[in-house]
């Protein structure tokens, strides 16, 4: 099979779907959008019913619980967090009328992303959702962006020199990952897959705790209580119940944290993920859905995973969903801003879909070009969320040479700090095998372990016979 | 609180059912983190009635009713657990439980270990199973094995009304998920629940009744056939030493191993198909241990390996006293 055939192929099955075209508006490159219609006249109809719908079956919702448990705790947290609440409020308000706007009728491509930053690093407005942030705010999303990429690199560069069994890499989906991270308070809480590097890095984990699991010396290996940040978790979709649970024992609490579950759009298709839509919808849960549809499950085009645009299912489960632009951080900020303030004032779940691209390879052991054009990666480098942060940040003025050079000088740190800790990771003692099966312990466990301890200790016994 | 609604404070005759009820209504009052999920368990106080008026005496917020969506269900419990709840869910069947398996075997069975220990996933998972009620297709399944094959999961199951109420109670103190196999053909029968009493350890065998002859070892809904079957062999002369194994995660192998050292002959005893079951790893570790005791091999009884049959025929399947006792006749023919 040759590289152009594959390529082919590929495009001829993307042609005329939701994923190409909103790629073209994403990119304001949607010209000739009329061979799109006939795909798009379920959408507006759709939409439409589902406006009412979807916020009477909030309000309805939200009452319950809210007045049961909650209460007090959260009407405080209103007050105290006076704007960000109202701002929230607004937010969720418009987006829902956003996702269904007069526009969107039969025949329109579906909505626009949301968008703060165009790939050419523009600053642009949009009604519904925005951020006002300081120059050093925005310097550190850059910052946090390029020594994610960074550190993900090194990762990569580690597996291929045999230190890592396997590596996930982000390379791509900064923005989404970094603005969604951002967004977030200390007492929120994050469920992530097994590729969220970034968001990690935004929660204050140790970096090379990542790695852990993918050199193979633990499943997992950090305490999640430590930065309310869930373990990695490799069975797709199974963590977004995980997170709705949570949520609900958040609600329960009567606290005001809001949950993030992050999924890919592969995942989108699990019924774990469908389930913790019911769940959260039904229980008002405050949990914030954050896939990434970074186009691709391994080889499986996200058109295999959905007929509708995946923000849209949120619909049919009773609560809002918006499209943003996944490599746009400012967007991924502003958009999971209000999406978390929702929440935490106790107006339920919401689903984002940051519209991103995978730009390395589902993991070390994939070879996308096995399923994918050079031509698609190559449209998809010009939307890159690292140098359309840097363009907009000189373009302003907001940071100089020095500080580009600075994080640089930070960047190569992060490389030699994370090529050290990785080669002088301690493999775990044997006996690990059978510690942390069990909380309360297990006879059977005990057993085996005393066996097997046994077993290792009569080869010392003979090497030292042998010795004499 | 109803005076119906109260939790037992002297001993009395109760049937499983509602000494499970009581068990979980007991739970409720002492901690406040404890909640029970599942369908049907509010309004309708479960298929089985086991849940009968909790949600009335502690509210939705405490017994709540889920939708149709049992790996919703198991999934959602696990983040309510990760939130220092303790969440106790009904599967209303033993044959639904697969939606869920997904999230038991892959999250909750693991989650511990991998956070090195950091985190404790303190969730009960009720499974009323097992045959006998003449039920439909997925109604009367024995799928214990293939929970006890997992590690970081316990299982058990009581087969008096005593144990279910305090099993339930100790199951539910576990910082361990267990999976508690709840003897639907048994919920109706009637024990002596003492709140007083101290109870034996969760994972620990029990002897039902002592003999001499022959142990038969059995679990949940079949150690009152086995107790029956004890009561027929004595009346022709045989002992028979009923072992009630009430866990099968971790199984108490020293208890039956001290019963097999003193009859020299193990039958066991389960409606969950032969094949790869609970009393396959029972007889190799027993033949491991007690080798030179055993006066004959250890025989099983228990369901075939084919769909749990029609419920005209389950008779057939399910062990019953004459399988029992002709195991026993096969034993000491040796």
């Amino acid at each position: 099979m040759t590289v152009e055939s594959t390529a082919a192929r590929s495009d001829a099955r993307r042609s005329g779907t939701g994923g190409k075209r909103a790629t073209q508006a994403a990119t304001g490159k949607a010209a000739g959008n009329g061979k799109a219609d006939s795909n798009g006249t379920a959408e507006a109809p759709e939409g439409a019913t589902a406006s009412g719908t979807s916020r009477k079956a909030a309000a309805k919702t939200s009452r319950k619980p809210a007045a049961k448990s909650t209460g007090s705790t959260k009407s405080t947290g209103k007050t105290t967090r006076k704007a960000p609440a109202k701002s929230a409020a607004k937010g969720s308000a418009k987006a829902k009328a956003r996702t269904r706007a007069p526009g969107d009728g039969p025949g329109r491509p579906e909505p626009e992303l949301v968008q703060l930053l165009t790939p050419e690093g523009e600053r642009v407005t949009h009604p519904d959702y925005d951020v006002d942030l300081s120059a050093e705010e925005i310097q550190g999303l850059y910052r946090d962006m390029v020594l994610t990429r960074r550190f993900d690199a090194e990762a990569t560069a580690l597996q291929r020199q045999g230190e890592l069994g396997l590596w996930a890499s982000l390379l791509g989906q900064e923005a989404a990952q970094i603005g969604s991270g951002r967004a977030l308070r200390p007492d929120d809480y994050v469920f992530p897959t097994y590729r969220e590097h970034g968001v990690a890095w935004c929660r204050d984990v140790d970096p090379t705790m990542l790695l852990g699991m993918f050199r193979g010396v633990n499943n997992g290996g950090w305490d999640p209580n430590t930065n309310n940040f869930h373990l990695y978790t490799i069975v797709i979709g199974s963590q977004v119940l995980h997170a709705t649970g949570y949520a609900m024992g958040v609600a329960k609490d009567g606290a005001d944290s809001a949950v993030i579950a992050y999924f890919g759009d592969g995942a989108s298709s699990q019924g774990d993920v469908a389930e913790a839509f019911t769940f959260s919808a039904v229980y008002n849960a405050p949990v914030v859905f954050f896939c990434q549809n970074n186009q691709w499950a391994i080889s499986e085009p996200t058109e295999r995973q959905s007929r509708v645009p995946i923000y849209q299912r949120a619909q049919g489960f009773g609560f809002p969903g918006v499209r943003v632009d996944g490599n746009d951080v400012l967007a991924c900020l502003a958009v999971t801003k209000a999406a978390v303030e929702r929440a935490r004032t106790g107006e339920g779940p919401m689903l984002i879909e940051a519209f991103t691209y995978r730009m390395g390879a589902h993991t070390t052991s994939d070879d996308p070009t096995r399923y994918r054009s050079d031509e698609e990666r190559t449209a998809w480098e010009a939307k890159d969320p690292i140098q359309r942060l840097r363009v907009h940040l000189e373009r302003a003025g907001l940071a100089d040479d020095a500080f580009f050079a600075g994080v640089e000088e930070e960047s190569e740190a992060m490389g030699r700090h994370v090529r050290e800790a990785i080669r002088t990771m301690p493999d775990p003692d044997t006996m690990a095998i059978f510690e942390n099966a069990y909380a309360d312990g297990h006879a059977l466990v005990d057993e085996e372990r005393a066996q097997f301890a046994s077993y290792l200790a009569s080869f010392a016994d003979s090497d030292s016979q042998e010795g004499r | 609180m109803a005076a119906t609604g109260t939790a037992p404070a002297a001993a009395q005759k109760l049937p499983v059912a509602k000494a499970i009820n009581s068990s979980l209504r007991t739970a409720l009052e002492n901690d406040p983190k404890v909640l029970v999920m599942g369908e049907d368990v509010g309004k309708l106080g479960g298929v089985f009635r086991v849940t009968d008026g909790l949600q009335k005496d502690f509210g939705e917020d405490r017994v709540i009713d889920t939708p149709l969506a049992e790996s919703g269900i198991v999934g959602t419990a696990i983040g309510l657990a990760l939130r220092g709840y303790r969440p106790v869910v009904e599967i209303q069947f033993d044959g639904f439980v697969f939606p869920a398996y997904d999230q038991i075997v892959t999250q909750l069975a693991k989650m511990h270990a991998r956070a090195l220990g950091k985190i404790k996933l303190p969730v009960v998972i009720r499974i009323p199973y097992g045959g006998g009620i003449g039920a439909v297709e997925h109604h009367s399944e024995s799928p214990e094995a293939l929970f006890a094959h997992v590690a970081g999961l316990k299982c058990v199951s009581p087969s008096n009304a005593s144990d279910a109420y305090w099993m339930m109670q100790q199951a539910i103190e576990s910082d361990d998920p267990v999976i508690f196999f709840e003897p639907k053909r048994r919920y109706w029968d009637k024990g002596e629940v003492d709140p007083s009493a101290i109870p034996a350890p969760l994972h620990s065998a029990q002897v039902a009744r002592p003999g001499s002859a022959v142990t038969v070892a059995a679990y949940g809904p079949m150690v009152k056939v086995c107790l029956e079957a004890a009561a027929a062999a004595a009346e022709e002369g045989n002992s028979l030493e009923v072992v009630d194994l009430r866990s099968m995660s971790p199984i108490d192998f020293d208890t039956v191993q001290r019963s097999v050292e003193k009859t020299g002959r193990l039958v066991l005893v389960h409606e969950a198909p032969v094949f790869l079951g609970t009393g396959a790893e029972i007889a190799a570790r027993i033949t491991e241990r007690c080798f030179y005791h055993l006066e004959a091999p250890v025989l099983r009884v228990g369901g075939f390996h084919a769909p749990y049959p029609p419920a005209r025929l389950e008779d057939e399947y399910l062990p019953n006293l004459d399988r029992v006792l002709d195991a026993v006749d096969r034993a000491l023919a040796y």
